[in-house]
């Protein structure tokens, strides 16, 4: 009885979201209708922007809903108090700037910017250079590529038991990097607790998934150089080093930059490999952990929006950079 | 062509057919609702085939057993009720509420929480009938963690106490060691451990994802209704004095005569990467001799580490693990900690309402109890349904206590309570982080009125 009764409400529920969607539907298409019949009857040059501006509106309004707005409320949010009640003008930034642990978080972030993508990118690059002119490089580039499909939590809970350390000496040792160091000789240390070694450690297994990524790009673009450059070169005298440096690279300057600039906004983003490995313990944190920990740990808005609108500015040189560089070459091209 | 187009329709017709399966296989599950005995439920009627959701952090397997003991209250009264158990609770339930998608029912495992919840203003108080449940059954110190600005909002759940040493009986008959009564009995007998060189004393892990550092939280406070009393407890956390108050100071001391002695618990630093679970691994194998923790770790490591939780005068189980009372600074002193999780409404509809109140009723907490590794504060509970000796004995801890006081930092503001005090906790074994900057760091933290 009281099961009939279940299923009943379980199929209403169903029936009431499909006729949901089929309103929905119908009324998208009736606004189309209306559209294209109103366009129509306009004269041509009307019509022409009434196009753009039918097919531009629902992504521009997504994109306003679901980006813009929020960035406005997030740096209005900023200069408020912790429940977002009353205006504290720049406390929160000033709180950002000179609380030690809001520091070592900037700094953290800091070594993460610089030492992630060159690391990622420098790797590519060698792997991408030397598989050119492999026979068969399929094998090696799928297993350097491989990581990529891990998620960042998935990677460093595996990077985790790699540093795990075992301290009661009686018990053997887990953790991959204890047991090599045991074999070479060495005492093995609690890793992840070795400030500011740790850090390094922790961005380790970022430039383990981002290299695959560095070296694909990268070696789409070695691939397209014209062999006669290459050639010609070779005529020339210039031995390995001097093609690659004053030839390969140059050539492929531009894709170097666009991978650099697109794994330094993935570093300065990364939260997810800090929060499964330290929790941002150990003088590990990066500003978007901490800035999970001021909005939904401990409920300050204020705070937390402050660190979000400071990672965005920290992030913003290099996205304009990057458009800029985008529209110089398309226009080089043209 | 026409080969992939069969494979195609093979393929529809399977997952239609196993679709059909599923439909009718939720259907013929039992259909003797007519066998139970509903007498008992009337008070919970008139709301049937609806849905009641509840939030909480306890997961699978104690979500199951939830599960279970709603069963009859399912079948007589037509509310289902849905377990949603999840390992971010603290972090994912803000931004549930924040997002207007606020689970029905959310079990508080900290006061703390429950008051940043009642803040955003989208908590419904608690019935009449819940609150004079909550009056009949529980004490007025339990019901009080449930209030906010005078306002009851949450009655209580499970509870659990802490004021907990594990031990192996057999391994303390073995060596000849007897049970403490006092903390300077305590530090004497880890000392005695420590020069006999065959275990180590202690054995502690902070680690817990996210949440690391919440078990030196609780030997501060432990400690702080031992060292000091229980006005100084409330001041402390209430911040009626700072954080960096001598007498704070002087109970971070006594705790760090124990857990920053490495003649006590081996690798400091490693206290830090010890999960919790991990940390009382150690009785079990036999590599250390005490472990302080709260009730609920006998189920972790029973299930994960092979230990069996027995009486303390049976001394011939290998692997069997029970507990001491942790020692007052005097013999007569008997404080407890403990804990507990408290049941909050964001939806007012009758069905909600109806699986609160019922949460409340003795026949709830009962038949919960009689299903195993679990008890409450609540009044109407009967010892006879708890079966494990060690939860008996909290029963009887929590019903004998001279002060009882709950889980300090779980009262504090989420800023410290859940961030500054478990991180500085962490670093100032992790770091080495000295007594006073760990103190002055949490003062600094606590978020100004």
């Amino acid at each position: 009885m009281i099961e009939i009764a279940a299923r009943q409400s379980q199929l209403e529920q169903a029936i009431s979201k499909l006729t949901g969607l089929g309103l929905t539907i119908a009324i998208f298409a009736l606004l189309v209708f209306i559209a294209f019949s109103f366009s129509e009857r306009t004269g041509e040059k009307v019509q022409r922007y009434l196009k753009y501006l039918i097919f531009l509106f629902p992504a521009i309004a997504f994109l306003f809903i679901g980006l813009v707005a929020p960035a406005f409320r997030t740096i209005y949010l900023s200069f408020k108090d912790a429940r977002g009640d009353s205006f504290i003008g720049w406390e929160n930034y000033h709180w950002a700037f000179t609380q030690p642990e809001i520091l070592e978080v900037l700094k953290n972030t800091g070594i993460w910017m610089i030492v992630a993508p060159i690391a990622s990118t420098g790797f590519g690059l060698t792997i991408a250079v030397l598989t050119d002119r492999m026979r068969r490089p399929g094998l090696v580039k799928s297993l350097i590529f491989m990581p990529m499909a891990i998620s960042f939590v998935g990677a460093g809970i595996i990077w985790k038991f790699v540093y795990q350390f075992q301290p009661n000496e009686k018990s053997p040792e887990i953790g991959l990097l204890s047991q090599i160091a045991e074999w070479l000789g060495f005492i093995p240390s609690n890793w992840l607790l070795v400030t500011p070694f740790n850090t390094l450690l922790l961005i380790v297994v970022f430039v383990w998934i981002q290299t695959g990524f560095a070296m694909v790009v990268l070696s789409a673009a070695i691939k397209a150089i014209p062999d006669e450059i290459l050639e010609a070169s070779m005529l020339d005298g210039a031995g390995g080093w001097k093609r690659l440096s004053r030839v390969t690279v140059p050539m492929i300057r531009g894709t170097v930059i666009v991978v650099l600039s697109t794994i330094t906004i993935g570093a300065l983003k990364v939260f997810d490999i800090i929060r499964t490995m330290t929790g941002g313990n150990f003088k590990t944190s990066v500003i978007a952990n901490e800035m999970y920990n001021q909005s939904f740990r401990a409920l300050n808005y204020g705070t937390g929006s402050a660190l979000a609108v400071i990672l965005f500015f920290g992030i913003l040189p290099l996205v304009v950079y990057n458009v800029w560089h985008l529209k110089r070459e398309q226009s080089d091209r043209i | 062509m026409t080969a992939s187009f069969r494979r195609r329709l093979t393929l529809t017709t399977g997952i239609v057919a196993a679709l059909a399966l599923v439909l009718t296989g939720c259907g013929s599950s039992d259909d003797s609702a007519s066998g139970a005995n509903c007498d008992a439920y009337a008070a919970y009627q008139g709301a049937e085939g609806t849905e009641v959701e509840i939030y909480s952090s306890i997961r699978s397997p104690e979500a199951e057993i939830y599960q279970e003991s709603f069963a009859e209250f399912e079948e007589c009264t037509g509310i289902t009720i849905n377990w949603n158990g999840t390992a971010e609770f603290e972090a994912q339930l803000p931004v549930r509420v924040e997002g207007g998608t606020a689970p029905d029912i959310a079990v508080f495992p900290q006061p703390g929480l429950l008051k940043a919840m009642v803040a955003t203003g989208k908590m419904i108080p608690a019935s009449d009938a819940v609150s004079a449940a909550a009056d009949e059954y529980y004490g007025a110190d339990w019901k009080a963690y449930g209030t906010v600005d005078g306002v009851f909002y949450a009655a209580p759940l499970g509870a659990n106490v802490k004021s907990f040493v594990w031990y192996s009986p057999r391994t303390f008959a073995d060596n000849g060691w007897s049970i403490p009564t006092t903390w300077s009995e305590l530090l004497a007998l880890s000392d005695k451990i420590a020069a006999d060189g065959k275990v180590q004393p202690w054995c502690v892990g902070f680690g817990s994802g996210d949440a690391t550092g919440w078990v030196g939280t609780d030997w501060m406070e432990d400690l702080m209704l031992r060292v000091n009393d229980a006005e100084t407890y409330d001041a402390w956390v209430n911040h009626t004095i700072p954080f960096n108050d001598p007498k704070v100071a002087a109970v971070l001391k006594e705790a760090g005569k124990v857990l920053k002695n490495k003649k006590y618990v081996g690798n400091v630093p490693a206290i830090a990467t010890t999960t919790f679970q991990e940390g009382g691994k150690g009785l079990v194998d036999g590599s250390c001799a005490m472990h302080r923790q709260a009730s609920f770790i006998g189920g972790i490591l029973a299930a994960d580490y092979g230990a069996t939780i027995v009486t303390p005068d049976d001394t011939a189980t290998e692997g069997g693990i029970t507990t001491f009372y942790f020692p007052g600074v005097t013999a007569d002193q008997r404080p407890a900690l403990g804990g507990g999780e408290f049941v909050g409404a964001f939806a007012d509809r009758p069905e909600v309402a109806a699986v609160q109140l019922y949460l409340t009723s003795p026949e709830w907490n009962n038949k919960k109890a009689s299903l195993g590794g679990w008890f409450s504060a609540n009044k109407g509970l009967d010892v006879a349904n708890v079966a494990d000796p060690v939860n008996k004995n909290a029963v009887e801890i929590l019903k004998s206590a001279t002060t009882f006081r709950f889980d300090g930092s779980d009262a504090m503001p989420a800023a410290v309570g859940a961030g500054s005090f478990w991180k500085e906790m962490t670093a100032w074994v992790a770091e080495n982080k000295s007594d006073k900057a760990i103190l002055d760091a949490i003062e600094k933290s606590w978020p100004k009125p």
